[in-house]
């Protein structure tokens, strides 16, 4: 069954590259999510559940809604126009920090020693999920969750203090 | 489709399965498999398609009599064939699409939409062995497929390419991406005391009758309560529903994001927002009113499927009540109400929930005490938050001209 | 407290429902066309001529072709033409008639101006509403066989003000005939001293020959 991960793969670099050479800047967003949403369904093949609908939560429900606000918000005039082609310095760099990134990952795909296609493919229940992350990983998960909870509380109490002059007028 | 059950099964309640089986008995291995999901597919389309049309006949004419007026009630005996009549019209009207609009997101953003919401239909278990889908992170995948549908909401705006439309499908994800919030964390305490999230696993949880007839829902506990109060509140706003219905409002930039929509994609949209209020109030009967169980144990030669029917028409006539009721909130007026009131009071529910959940072992004598200390929890921020938050504002106080 | 405030309005509109299956007051709605509304008698839609009597509306159309309406009317939306001959009126007057008269009722906005400028009460306005057609132009001009309607449908649809407009005719038609009764009396001999000038009125128009008609 190795069509599956290569159909996705396609799909979610094919939908990325066109995302980075669109002119359109909203297009360009939307086939990102695009991609997202492709990288959700590889963790659905690969079999986590619970991997697949955060992501999609996460990215496809949240993010997406951050980055399409940060660009409608903070462009004024068309959204397509023709950006003029970047400076060959400018391709330069960028194809040495991708390449770095790329051989960094690669490096380290390579070298981890996965196990070989078995019989058996351990199905991740939620409930292991839960005890695993409480468990072993708890401290990863306290910080997080108190950094998610600083950025809630902290977002309320903007809210909250943000005392405009209208509250409560008809 | 789950297999087995542990309480007595009567040939009502295997009345689906056997018809399903009847159909595809003869097919060998992996086609049995895509033909049962196949025929699941269709019966939900099918099922809801339905609910739908009935649905919009039922909202207007208890609007009517709400008003006291009959509702529509030329088309067939006493209206009934309205829904369809109004399907032809839809199909018929002319599809306009605006010379400068993005014909791409124009076309995707209903098909997107309509997508997304029937794609969160797919887990809730509708019977004891009618769930289509038993994922074990099943509602994860739902509200996943419920925010993805903001996206398409997004598009709905922006494709137009008019600055009014795009302004008002700001606010409305502004309102959706607000009340996802209390949604999530209202059913957390949910998936706590369950221990699992698996929506089958969730109804599983609430089985079980005291004295044979006080189930054991989750809305009878004082941190289910209110859960499902701030469950059922953030749902009218996720489903853009009368008094959140700001978005689609006729007095609201025309019709906000949905203002260069006509004909068969105006339709679609009506049809998700539908299906969008029939999947939440599915999701509440799963997760708070005992799924498919019956209210009491003498009750459970009424099929399961019927119960569940029963309970999400009641919460469908519940929303339908309240759209007759309620004025539609402004803006402010509905952030304010989401980050101000409803998530401390969600963020409370929890602590509520976590002590329900230690305190599980108490004995019988300290179940006053327990009950007591769990109202206390849910009513006291209730009272004290919203008294502050309505301190401005009061009963209205006339001044008159001097005769 | 917070939220009594949507209990109470759930509360009304549930009785409202409710009360929507047995209550009148709580179901307004009058079906049209299976049920129609009684019709207050002031209301007013389009006019119609008033003719005396049923068995001959055109000779005794109470209207004179003065085209008072004519001129009066906002919109201009009457057409009259005087006849050539008279015919004698109720009162037994020889009076002309309209030989064409005709309401473009697209045009006509039911002001009521035609009615209350008419001196001899022969327009006035019906409760007719159901005259749509199929055809905007000639259908919707009505002429004075359309427009005519026994006295007896005008005492049907305005009770109060035909009774009125009835006892004023009425009281004019004694008045006009106690009049012409005094004048066919010869003169009251005159005083011997006092030579009196002959009666130099002129006697009123014979009342032979002309039936009055209620």
């Amino acid at each position: 069954m190795n069509v599956v991960p290569l159909i996705l793969g396609i799909v979610i670099l094919a939908s990325a590259g066109t995302a980075l050479s669109l002119q359109n800047i909203v297009r360009s967003v939307l086939l990102l999510v695009l991609s997202w949403f492709g990288i959700a369904a590889f963790y659905l093949w690969a079999g986590a559940e619970f991997a697949a609908f955060a992501q999609a939560l996460v990215y496809g429900g949240a993010v997406s809604m951050v980055v399409l606000f940060a660009v409608l918000l903070t462009r004024r005039g068309h959204l397509d126009t023709a950006v003029p082609p970047p400076p060959p310095g400018r391709l330069l760099g960028a194809l040495l920090a991708g390449g770095a990134v790329a051989g960094v990952i690669a490096a380290t795909v390579i070298r981890t020693p996965f196990a070989s296609s078995s019989d058996e493919i351990p199905v991740l229940a939620v409930r292991r999920l839960g005890t695993l992350l409480m468990g072993p990983h708890a401290a990863a998960l306290l910080v997080t969750g108190v950094l998610l909870t600083a950025a809630l509380l902290g977002a309320v109490v903007i809210a909250a203090g943000a005392k405009d002059d209208k509250e409560g007028a008809p | 489709m789950t297999a087995g059950a542990t309480e007595p099964d009567s040939w009502l309640e295997r009345l689906p399965l056997i018809a399903r089986d009847l159909v595809t008995g003869r097919l060998p291995g992996p086609w049995r498999w895509i033909a049962e999901s196949l025929i699941a597919i269709a019966v939900v389309f099918a099922v809801f398609g339905l609910l739908f049309a009935f649905l919009t006949l039922a909202e207007r004419k208890v609007l009517g009599r709400i008003q006291n007026r009959p509702g529509p009630n030329r088309a067939g005996w006493g209206g009934i064939l309205q829904p369809f009549a109004d399907g032809i019209k839809m199909l018929t009207k002319e599809d306009i699409v605006p010379r400068t609009a993005d014909p791409v997101l124009h076309f995707l953003a209903p098909v997107a939409l309509v997508c997304f919401s029937l794609l969160s239909l797919a887990v809730i278990p509708y019977g004891r062995h009618l769930a289509p889908l038993d994922l074990d992170s099943g509602v994860l995948y739902f509200f996943a497929a419920g925010a993805s549908s903001e996206l398409a909401v997004f598009m709905a705006g922006w494709a137009g390419r008019n600055k009014y439309s795009l302004l008002a499908a700001m606010r409305a994800l502004a309102q959706l991406i607000s009340y996802e919030l209390p949604l999530l964390l209202s059913l957390v305490p949910v998936v706590m005391l369950a221990g699992t999230l698996s929506p089958s696993g969730i109804v599983a949880a609430q089985s079980g009758w005291s004295a044979g007839f006080i189930p054991h829902w989750h809305i009878l506990t004082p941190w289910g309560f209110a859960g499902f109060a701030i469950f059922m509140v953030a749902a009218l706003a996720e489903a853009n529903r009368s008094p959140f219905d700001l978005p689609e409002a006729e007095s609201e930039l025309i019709a906000g994001h949905l203002t260069e929509y006509s004909g068969f994609k105006y339709a679609l949209f009506f049809m998700a927002e539908y299906f969008a209020m029939c999947a939440l109030s599915g999701m509440a009967v799963t997760l708070f009113l005992g799924g498919w169980h019956a209210p009491a144990a003498a009750l459970q030669f009424i099929p399961s499927y019927a119960w569940f029917a029963i309970k999400i028409l009641v919460l469908l006539l519940g929303f339908i009540w309240i759209r007759a009721t309620l004025p539609r909130l402004r803006i402010d007026q509905l952030m304010r109400l989401a980050w101000k009131f409803l998530l401390p009071l969600a963020l409370i529910n929890l602590l509520t929930a976590a002590f329900w959940h230690l305190s599980a072992g108490w004995g019988a004598g300290a179940q006053p005490l327990r009950w007591g200390l769990g109202l206390a929890f849910v009513a006291i921020p209730f009272f004290i938050i919203g008294r502050r938050l309505s301190s401005g504002l009061g009963p209205r106080t006339y001044r008159y001209a001097a005769p | 407290m917070l939220g009594t405030g949507i209990f109470k309005g759930l509360a009304v509109t549930a009785k409202n429902f409710a009360g929507s299956f047995h209550d009148p007051a709580r179901f307004v709605t009058t079906q049209y066309p299976e049920e129609r509304t009684v019709l207050p008698e002031n209301y007013r839609n389009f006019p119609f001529l008033v003719t005396e009597d049923d068995k001959d509306p055109m000779g005794t159309l109470r209207c004179v072709a003065c085209q008072i309406c004519e001129k009066e009317c906002p919109p201009q939306c009457i057409y009259i033409e005087k006849s050539r001959d008279k015919k004698p009126d109720a009162a037994g007057k020889m009076q002309l008639y309209p030989a064409v008269f005709d309401i473009d009722v697209s045009v006509c906005m039911s002001c009521q101006i035609c009615v209350e400028v008419c001196p001899f009460d022969a327009i006035k306005m019906d409760h007719e509403f159901e005259i749509a057609t199929s055809n905007r132009f000639q259908p919707l001009l009505l002429d004075r066989g359309q427009l005519a309607k026994s006295n007896g449908y005008f005492r049907q649809i305005h009770p109060t003000e035909a009774a009125e407009v009835d006892a004023r005719l009425a009281a004019g038609r004694k008045a006009a005939e106690e009049k012409a009764a005094a004048a066919a009396k010869p003169p009251p001999p005159a005083r011997q001293e006092v030579q009196t000038k002959p009666a130099t009125e002129r006697p009123d128009p014979p009342a032979g020959g002309i039936t009055t008609e209620a």
